[in-house]
């Protein structure tokens, strides 16, 4: 049997009936997950961090509901310490698509006592209750992350329908049973379900996508040149966020990022990859994890992650 | 291009599954420094002289210190050829909802015995369920082949007593694979190895790259769960009425008829569209959008069906069931029932029977069914359900059962009877073949 793709008028033969690449099955699985929630919840919403995962997820969306906009808004839970480049991206992302935003503050809970600084000045861990309060207010029923099962030991074990209790807490032994593609979306009032449609994506997987749609990425994914210094064995950027402290040395190096989180604790690595294809190259050889290689706050504990989805984190 | 295979593992508690799944993620290089490094240091905690690999797949905190499996985990790992999905299903703490719910999406299951104990009750258990599934293939890892000397004729014995059970269970010769690892040490897992220099087969993970994929359905019936209508109903698509969806088993193609399975009416495919550009046809797994030569009435929860091997939609139906929740199931109980896109009420009419896991045989009429336990059963929907046979059509013949009150997953259910052809071919009567 032969498949015959359209495109620009040319007829192209495909030779496989049934869908076997790796990452066209991923997408057609997320596609599949995006149009569930959308028929089953009533206020639905994309976490949006201008990250790269968050970035597949939004294209996705985008691919599912086609020729129709996005059926719900985007909501970015802002640390106060962001990469400018990263919020001009956000910016232009929803401009693009005509998509509306909602921004949660972290900044605005610590200026009225809500949230104090940690003595570490990292506000990662600062995200949980603004996040929880934007769901609340908003009544967001369904929240979509881009988190994946292979970032993390305990990420392994979470579903892609992620019961919330009105804490916004992750029970593991209260987890439902997932089946087949059949998800169960019940929810009480004040619960909410987090989804993740790209749980079965791997890192390689999502730039791999990136490539193949060629997707836009915040510029700072890639090599360029940043004034750095040393803490904690990563390569951090001075900022509003504090550093470089006493003895800490300031080098101009050429770096990027691997995941884009709150500045004061998302390090860069010294690179030469300043395309996609470079990127990839790059990832594959490369032997440490990107959260391992690049953020604080999962290297505090073995149980970081856990802890954090306990208390409500994405 | 690498495709990618979905398997399942499963084994009783102490048979190194934790391990072989640890081994296979390092032998595959899917295991980073950072990661190595903090298994390194929890087994010098533990007074290891070695990295205890099981530490890599031990996920919470509870786990790590009681030293077992809680919950389904999945796993990546690739080689060049192949991408792999692996659900880690533990043995011991609620096997039949675990082992369900890996195999529910598993072309392989992957059982692991261990070489001096043999094929044990919870191996034949957890092949029961696998089989009961309809995972097409299986592989048994005698593991712990080191301990018994690599002996053998030790393994030869173990694989000739699962052929057989395997066979009962309707899988054929070539369906199944039995190989001497030690996932431990290593052998037979990525390496082969010269401690097992009489066996000539293939190492596990050269296996599983090469085994070919049995895929959903692709020459079954065409059906196609509408889950959400894409009206744009903006200037460039003023009028523009698209049905979005996953292709559930079967083929589309443009101009086929199809059967709209709630209302009987019919129609033709017209345009098979996604955001990339329209599709000639497309195949099982695909998500699209497909558009109609007639208005018809369609809203999600319908089924699209090839005209003229539509289901016919039933308000009574048949089905085996696994039984996941901690209240126990009672005829006349109401329930929801999740079938497709459409969410509906049931009762449960009859509790027709109850698989013995004992003697692997049917009990009749149980009074209810507990907790992991597996039954026959009739159920009562409010609205007819144009469901298929589990064993022709795995997708289009699953569903689950929701509780009403509190929102919980309490089932999973198989349309027809899989569970009396699974019986009576592991009892004396083998001529009924599930057909995995």
């Amino acid at each position: 049997m032969t498949t015959e793709t359209i495109e620009e008028g040319k007829i192209i033969d495909e030779d496989a009936p049934v869908v076997a690449d790796n990452i066209e099955a991923l997408e057609s699985e997320a596609i599949h997950i995006f149009r569930e929630v959308a028929g089953e919840f009533d206020r639905p919403v994309i976490l949006f961090s201008g990250g790269k995962d968050s970035t597949v997820l939004l294209h996705l969306a985008i691919k599912a509901f086609w020729p129709a906009p996005v059926p719900f808004p985007l909501l970015h839970v802002d640390t106060g310490h962001n990469f400018p480049e990263v919020l001009e991206f956000r910016d232009r992302m929803v401009d693009r698509h005509g998509l509306r935003l909602v921004v949660a503050k972290v900044q605005d809970y610590i200026d009225d006592g809500r949230l104090s600084e940690r003595p570490d000045g990292t506000r990662n861990p600062l995200q949980t209750v603004p996040l929880l309060d934007a769901i609340n207010e908003n009544r967001f029923d369904a929240v979509f992350g881009g988190g994946r099962r292979d970032e993390e030991r305990a990420r392994a074990k979470e579903r892609i329908f992620s019961l919330r209790n009105a804490f916004g807490q992750w029970e593991p032994r209260r987890q439902r049973p997932e089946l087949w593609n059949l998800y169960n979306g019940r929810h009480s009032a004040g619960e909410h379900v987090r989804v993740f449609p790209l749980s079965n994506w791997t890192e390689a997987d999502v730039w791999r996508y990136i490539e193949r749609e060629d997707i836009e990425l915040p510029s700072i994914y890639f090599a360029h040149t940043r004034e750095v210094f040393a803490r904690d064995g990563m390569w951090l950027t001075a900022g509003p966020w504090g550093g470089p402290r006493e003895g800490e040395t300031v080098h101009r190096k050429q770096v990027r990022y691997r995941t884009v989180g709150d500045g004061s604790c998302t390090g860069a690595v010294e690179s030469g990859a300043d395309d996609v294809a470079s990127v990839i190259a790059e990832v594959s050889a490369s032997r440490l994890t990107e959260r391992g290689a690049t953020r604080a706050d999962d290297r505090i504990s073995e149980s970081a992650m856990e802890d954090r989805k306990r208390e409500g984190y994405f | 291009m690498s495709d990618l295979l979905r398997l399942a593992t499963a084994g009783s508690v102490d048979d190194g599954k934790s391990t072989l799944v640890g081994r296979l993620l390092y032998d595959t290089k899917s295991v980073l420094a950072d990661q190595l490094d903090a298994v390194t240091r929890a087994s010098v905690d533990k007074g290891l002289s070695t990295p205890d690999l099981s530490l890599l797949v031990d996920g919470l905190r509870s786990e790590r210190e009681q030293g077992i499996t809680i919950d389904v985990a999945y796993r990546y790992f690739g080689t060049p050829k192949r991408s792999f999905v692996l659900a880690d299903t533990p043995g011991h703490v609620q096997y039949t909802r675990n082992t369900v719910t890996g195999a529910s999406t598993a072309q392989l299951g992957v059982l692991l015995v261990d070489a001096r104990n043999g094929v044990v009750e919870q191996t034949r258990r957890h092949a029961t369920v696998l089989a009961l599934l309809g995972v097409p293939r299986l592989v048994l890892a005698v593991n712990k082949i080191d301990l018994v000397g690599y002996d053998q004729s030790a393994f030869e014995l173990i694989a000739k007593e699962f052929a057989a059970y395997a066979a009962a269970l309707g899988y054929t010769d070539e369906a199944v694979t039995t190989i001497p690892v030690s996932a431990l040490v290593g052998d037979n897992v990525a390496e082969s190895s010269a401690n097992t220099p009489w066996y000539t087969g293939p190492t596990l993970l050269r296996h599983l790259e090469s085994v070919p994929i049995a895929t959903d359905p692709h020459d079954a019936p065409f059906r196609f769960p509408v889950q959400y209508v894409i009206r744009p109903r903006t200037p460039e698509f003023p009028d523009y009425r698209g049905y979005a969806g996953q292709v559930a088993s079967g083929t589309a193609t443009v101009g086929d008829r199809v059967t709209v399975a709630s209302n009987g009416a019919t129609s033709t495919i017209t345009a098979i569209d996604t955001y990339d550009g329209p599709l000639h046809s497309a195949a099982t797994g695909r998500s699209v959008t497909v558009r109609l030569a007639d208005e018809i009435d369609i809203s999600r929860g319908d089924l699209i069906a090839a005209e003229p091997d539509a289901p016919q939609p039933s308000t009574e139906i048949e089905a085996t069931l696994c039984w996941l929740a901690e209240k126990e199931l009672r005829p006349g109980a109401r329930l929801l029932v999740k079938h497709g896109t459409k969410t509906t009420q049931a009762m449960l009419g009859e509790l027709t029977a109850r698989f013995d896991e004992q003697s692997l045989s049917c009990v009749d009429a149980p009074e209810n069914l507990s907790l992991n336990e597996i039954g026959q059963v009739r159920l009562r929907v409010a609205e007819p359900l144009p469901v298929d046979d589990y064993r022709t059509d795995p997708r289009n013949g699953s569903f689950i059962l929701i509780d009403a009150g509190d929102g919980s997953t309490l089932a999973a259910g198989l349309v027809g009877s899989p569970l009396r052809a699974l019986t009576s071919a592991t009892g004396a009567d083998t001529d009924v073949s599930p057909g995995p």
